[in-house]
Parts: structure tokens; C-alpha cells; sequence
């Protein structure tokens, strides 16, 4: 008896801890959150008072201004994610099936570098290409150079955005590739598939796992980003501005309101990826 | 004894996020009675350019010799707007703050800050007599805070692409030569902006305070806005993105702060400032301490240091502001810096509005019917999602 109950012991000992961690201090203020978008704000002093409302949740639901910025929000996060993706795929598929086996390291640890610089150095750079100027002064590196900018807009706000996170789908497509064998290539091939065939019909359907799982890195982080479509947008807004604005007015219940559109989506989000098996190769 | 230990810990954190979520609050409603001795360090939140140690500019300094009399550490954390700063003075883990007009009502209102004993501030008794116990800055005649400087929010413009405007038209108006580069002040405090131009413009909207507006006026405001939208280029809340955008040349004409207006022309920027004709907001800071200072000493000693003639002048001259201090008028280095920004000319501010926070009972005695602060912000969400 008593060997069987040690080893049970040692591991409640260790799970403990974590998992209190997680329950309370993540779970618990998550939820804390939700129930504080139901508070109402004494207006003046910017403090929620215990009474409840559902006037927040109203304002966030039903103001078309609101729902209009979600739907551009999550269409900006869906841009990027292609435009990661687009990126990724061939390149991923260079460096595990074309490269040279001395080289294939370097070349991951290259593609892994732009992580190792901060987040703003990197949308500041980016400020500094996309600034369009004007005839009154030469404005960044694309309009001196080839004289034209997309300028500060969406436009930019999603390249950026792509540039940031674009490591995160390389990974996870890669290390798809990884586990591809070659011999399922040389099978298609031998059976008389062209290239394009095999990418559709093999490579791809394969590969669909590890794209979802990227694409959850991608598509979160870029839905929840509010810091690049200051630096990069001009007057274009993301979910998360509205976060801000409401939290800093201070009206953290409507800041909280706001918050569970976002949660909702990645709710949404998470189940469809893990339909498409983004969490068995994680 | 290990679900003893299990049950301890779920109630300690739960204790925890009690204690930081429900609001409750240590008050201590009296101010300093004597001043003891600096505990060694204070945390302050500031406007860019109040609080300079000369790592911007050496020759820019007026903290180290603090510093050094006082032995108080300065730590600082810029606020961008007042709304940040309001909501950071919340926290409780700051001394003090330099806190505009729009701040300065609800902190005191929130119990954020303490009423300020100003006998032991010796250099209160050469401020400028306008600026003391206003209704921004004190309640039922008790000071909760000693003036820092007060200015104008100015119309910033390029110099080469045209003659220097005079007017509010610039911003507001369809035919702006400067329509499509201009840049905006990213705050609900902006709609008295377009009041101030309304009172000039409308007159039949019959606006007298730009922070008192009825549910009509406030309409008419938020219109000019969102008509305002299609032309301007920037939405700007972090300083040195006006700057970064006044030097590339990406926006032509703007809200700014005088130090803005500095910061980019010592960069090469061709920009040059003025206020309106329709007159301005405006700010008249003041510094404030926190209800739960630690540092309260330290503190005390920042309010004497920093309106004290010569601090006073420094900033005044740096952040391009009239100084509280009369005697500042004397030590700046221009000559002419009281003369340039007015300082002790009672009828120069007749028509800046410093910022105030709106609420439903009206400012101008209009009764309980003007528009609260809390539907600014939600107008001003609206009107940028």
C-alpha cells in the first residue's frame, strides 16, 4: 500500500502548486473580468460601484461603429495570418526538403533571429519604411527610395503584424515538413503525380495540423495586438484601442464588456483549429 | 496537513485579488501636519518634459541638484494623457502627480489624492494669486495641490506649406489647405476643441464653457469631429509620434504642445505654432499628492523644489509654459519668457480653457443637464473605431 500512495503523494505535491496557479490567478481574474463588465461606473469618479447593468454589454453589442471595428479587426488578424502563411509554406519547405543538411540549422536559427530584437525596435523599423511624408518632406525609406508608401493604414498595420509573428508559423509548419517522409514524395511521383498534384493532394492535407496550429499564434497575437496599429496605422483602430481607451477613461467595466469579444472569438477560433487537429501536433 | 496547506493558499491569493480587485481604499482625508524627514526616494507621475535630469538635454537639469540637497531619488513615469494618469494615480503605487484640470477633479473626488498643507511649501507664497485655490485645483477653499504652470494647446504648422494660419479653420474646416496631413490630439478632452471653434463659428448653439455642453451642443461637436475625420492623418497620444511625424513631413498641421514644437524643430523640422484667434485650450497643471503616499515627505519637499523660482523657471522655459512663480520671471533665460507666454497677464487667459473634467451639472449654471465625461469617452470610442 504504502508504495502505491507515495508516487501519488509526490505528484499531488508537485501538481499543486501550478495547478492553483492556474485555476486562481488565471482562471479566477478571467472570470473576475467577465463579471466586472456587469458593474456600473459611478461616471465621475472613474470607480465601479456593486450595482449591476447591463448597459455595458448593450453598448458593446449593439453599436454598429463597434461591430464594424470587430469585423475590420478580425480581417486584419485573418490578412496576416495569410500573408504569414503564404510566406511560410515554401519557405519551410526549402529549408526541410532542398537545403543542404549543414545547412538547414543556420538557416532556422536565421529565420528565428528578427525574435530576438524587441517589439517596438521592429514596428519603429517598419515606422520608418512605411512613413509615406509628403511634398513637404521626404517621409521613410519606401518613398525616398522607390517613391511610393502604402502610407500608415491597415495596409501597413498587416505586414507589420505579419513580420512580427512570422516565426510563429514557420515553426509549426516546419516542423510538419519535418515529419513528412520523403518516400510519400517519391510514392505520389512515382504514381504519376505532378508537383502541383502532389503538393495538393499529399503535401497539403498533411500539412493542415501544423498551419492550424500556427495560425492560432498568428491569428491571436494579431487580433490582440494594439501597439503596432499605433505606430503603423495613422487613424486606423483595432479592438484592442477601444480596450485601452476604455480602460485608461477609466471605465474598466465597459473595458471588461469589450474584452469578451475578443475572448469569444478565440473561443470560436480555438474549437475550429482543434477540429482540424491543431492541438495533436503541438 | 496537506489539504490544510491547500486551503491556506487558495485563501491567501483569494485574499490577494480581494484586496486588489473590490476597491478598498486607506484613506487618510488630512494633510501633513509637520514635515519630517525624506525617506529617500519619490515616485511621481509627470508630463513629458516636467521632470528632466538631463538625460534629454544636459543643459536641461533640474532634478539632479534636488537630488542631491534632499537626497530624494526621483523616479518618474510619464503620463500621455490625463485619463492615464488618473487611472495610474488609482493604483496607489505613486507619491504624486503633475495633474491637469481634467485630472486634478476627479482625483480629488476619488479620494486618490490629500489636500496639501501649503505652510510647508515656502515657495507657495510667490505664486501668481490667479492661480491659487481655483476650482481645479482646491475644494471648499482647502488647496489640494500647488500650480505648476499653465498654457495654451497650440495649432502647429509647417512653414513651407503656406502663410502661418491664425485660425481654428485649419483643423476644423473642409477647405484646410492642410486637409489630409493633419494630426489630432487622441483624447475625448479634444470635443471641447471643436466647441472652442463652434463658440466662434455658431454662435447660435450659444456654447459659453467648451467643457459644458447639452446634449445639442455636445451633438454639434461630435459632427464637427467625425466631419473632421476624413482629413486628418493622425490620431496622436504618444508625443513622440507627433514629432517623429512633423519632422518626416507626414502631417502639415496639428494640436501641439509648445515642447513638441521644440523637440522637432531642434530635429530640423519647418514647423512653427501659434494660438488661435478663436482662442484655445489649455492646460494649468498641478501637483498633487497621493492619498496613500509613501514617500510623503519627499514629496512635500518636490512641490517646494519645483515651483520654487528658479526649477520654475527651468521648466517653464523648456516645456514652453508660463511658470506659476513670479519670481521665476526674473531667472529665465530669455529675458522675454514671461513676456512671450503671458504669464502674469490676467487677460491673455480670458480665452484659454483649461482643461476641465465635463460632468451633468453644468459649469455655467445651466443646471444638471450638460453631458458627463463618461459620455465623452464613449463618443470619442466611437467616433475613432
Amino acid at each position: 500500500m504504502t508504495l502505491r500512495i507515495k508516487p501519488r503523494l509526490a505528484l499531488a505535491s508537485v501538481l499543486t502548486a501550478p495547478l492553483a496557479w492556474l485555476l486562481i490567478v488565471y482562471i479566477g481574474s478571467l472570470s473576475l473580468l467577465v463579471v466586472s463588465a456587469f458593474f456600473r461606473l459611478d461616471s465621475f469618479t472613474g470607480k465601479s460601484t456593486s450595482q449591476w447593468t447591463l448597459n455595458n454589454l448593450n453598448e458593446v453589442l449593439t453599436k454598429s461603429a463597434y461591430l464594424k471595428l470587430i469585423a475590420k479587426s478580425v480581417g486584419v488578424a485573418a490578412a496576416a495570418t495569410l500573408v504569414c502563411l503564404a510566406a511560410a509554406v515554401p519557405t519551410a519547405f526549402y529549408v526541410s526538403k532542398c537545403a543542404a543538411p549543414w545547412a538547414k540549422r543556420g538557416l532556422i536559427v536565421a529565420m528565428l533571429l528578427p525574435l530576438w530584437a524587441g517589439y517596438l525596435v521592429k514596428a519603429y523599423a517598419l515606422r520608418a519604411v512605411f512613413d509615406p511624408g509628403s511634398e513637404f518632406g521626404r517621409g521613410g525609406f519606401l518613398a525616398s527610395t522607390i517613391g511610393w508608401s502604402p502610407g500608415f493604414g491597415y495596409v501597413a498595420v498587416i505586414f507589420t503584424l505579419a513580420y512580427l509573428w512570422f516565426p510563429y508559423m514557420l515553426l509549426p509548419i516546419y516542423a510538419g515538413f519535418e515529419r513528412l517522409s520523403d518516400s510519400l514524395l517519391d510514392a505520389s511521383s512515382d504514381l504519376g503525380a505532378g508537383t502541383w498534384r502532389t503538393f495538393g493532394s499529399v503535401v497539403m492535407p498533411l500539412l493542415v495540423p501544423s498551419i492550424a496550429a500556427g495560425s492560432i499564434f498568428t491569428f491571436s497575437l494579431s487580433l490582440g495586438d494594439y501597439i503596432s496599429v499605433k505606430v503603423v496605422g495613422g487613424t486606423s483602430q483595432m479592438i484592442g484601442n477601444i480596450i485601452e481607451r476604455a480602460l485608461l477613461a477609466p471605465n474598466q467595466p465597459l473595458a471588461a464588456a469589450f474584452t469578451l469579444w475578443p475572448i469569444s472569438i478565440m473561443v470560436v477560433y480555438l474549437i475550429v483549429m482543434g477540429r482540424l487537429g491543431a492541438f495533436k501536433n503541438l | 496537513m496537506k489539504k490544510i496547506h491547500k486551503v491556506y493558499a487558495l485563501g491567501t491569493v483569494a485574499v490577494f485579488l480581494l484586496a486588489s480587485c473590490s476597491g478598498i481604499q486607506g484613506k487618510d482625508e488630512g494633510a501633513l501636519k509637520s514635515l519630517g524627514d525624506g525617506e529617500g526616494q519619490v515616485n511621481i507621475i509627470a508630463w513629458a518634459g516636467y521632470v528632466e535630469d538631463g538625460s534629454t538635454d544636459p543643459a536641461v537639469d533640474w532634478v539632479t541638484d534636488f537630488e542631491a540637497e534632499t537626497g530624494c531619488a526621483v523616479n518618474v513615469k510619464i503620463g500621455n494623457t490625463s485619463d492615464e494618469m488618473v487611472e495610474l494615480m488609482q493604483s496607489g503605487e505613486y507619491d504624486g502627480v503633475s495633474a491637469s484640470g481634467d485630472a486634478t477633479l476627479r482625483l480629488i473626488a476619488g479620494g486618490d489624492v490629500a489636500p496639501v498643507n501649503t505652510d510647508l511649501i515656502p515657495n507657495y507664497a510667490s505664486v501668481f494669486e490667479d492661480l491659487k485655490n481655483k476650482q481645479w485645483n482646491s475644494k471648499d477653499g482647502v488647496a489640494y495641490g500647488v500650480p505648476h504652470g499653465r498654457g495654451a494647446n497650440v495649432l502647429v504648422y509647417n512653414t513651407e506649406a503656406g502663410p502661418a494660419p491664425d485660425s481654428l479653420s485649419a483643423m476644423f474646416s473642409a477647405d484646410s489647405p492642410y486637409s489630409g496631413n493633419i494630426s489630432v490630439y487622441d483624447s475625448p478632452i479634444y470635443i471641447a476643441d471643436a466647441a472652442v471653434y463652434l463658440m466662434a463659428t455658431q454662435p447660435e448653439l450659444g456654447i459659453t464653457n467648451p467643457y459644458s455642453l447639452d446634449q445639442s451642443q455636445f451633438d454639434a461637436a461630435v459632427a464637427l469631429l467625425t466631419d473632421q475625420k476624413s482629413r486628418v492623418s493622425q490620431y496622436w497620444s504618444l508625443y513622440t509620434d507627433q514629432q517623429a511625424s512633423l519632422e518626416s513631413g507626414a502631417v502639415t498641421a496639428g494640436t501641439s504642445w509648445q515642447v513638441i514644437v521644440n523637440l522637432a524643430t531642434a530635429n530640423g523640422a519647418k514647423i512653427g505654432a501659434v494660438k488661435t484667434k478663436e482662442g484655445a485650450t489649455g492646460w494649468s497643471d498641478t501637483w498633487m499628492i497621493s492619498s496613500k503616499a509613501k514617500n510623503p515627505n519627499c514629496m512635500y519637499m518636490w512641490m517646494d523644489h519645483i515651483i520654487s523660482p528658479q526649477a520654475n523657471a527651468s521648466v517653464a522655459e523648456w516645456f514652453g509654459e508660463a511658470p506659476s512663480n513670479e519670481e521665476s520671471c526674473a531667472l529665465t533665460a530669455d529675458p522675454n519668457h514671461c513676456a512671450t507666454y503671458h504669464a502674469g497677464e490676467t487677460a491673455y487667459w480670458a480665452d484659454v480653457w483649461y482643461w476641465t473634467t465635463p460632468t451633468s451639472e453644468c459649469l455655467d449654471g445651466r443646471g444638471n443637464k450638460c453631458v458627463p465625461y463618461s459620455e465623452w469617452v464613449n463618443a470619442w470610442n466611437e467616433l475613432r473605431a
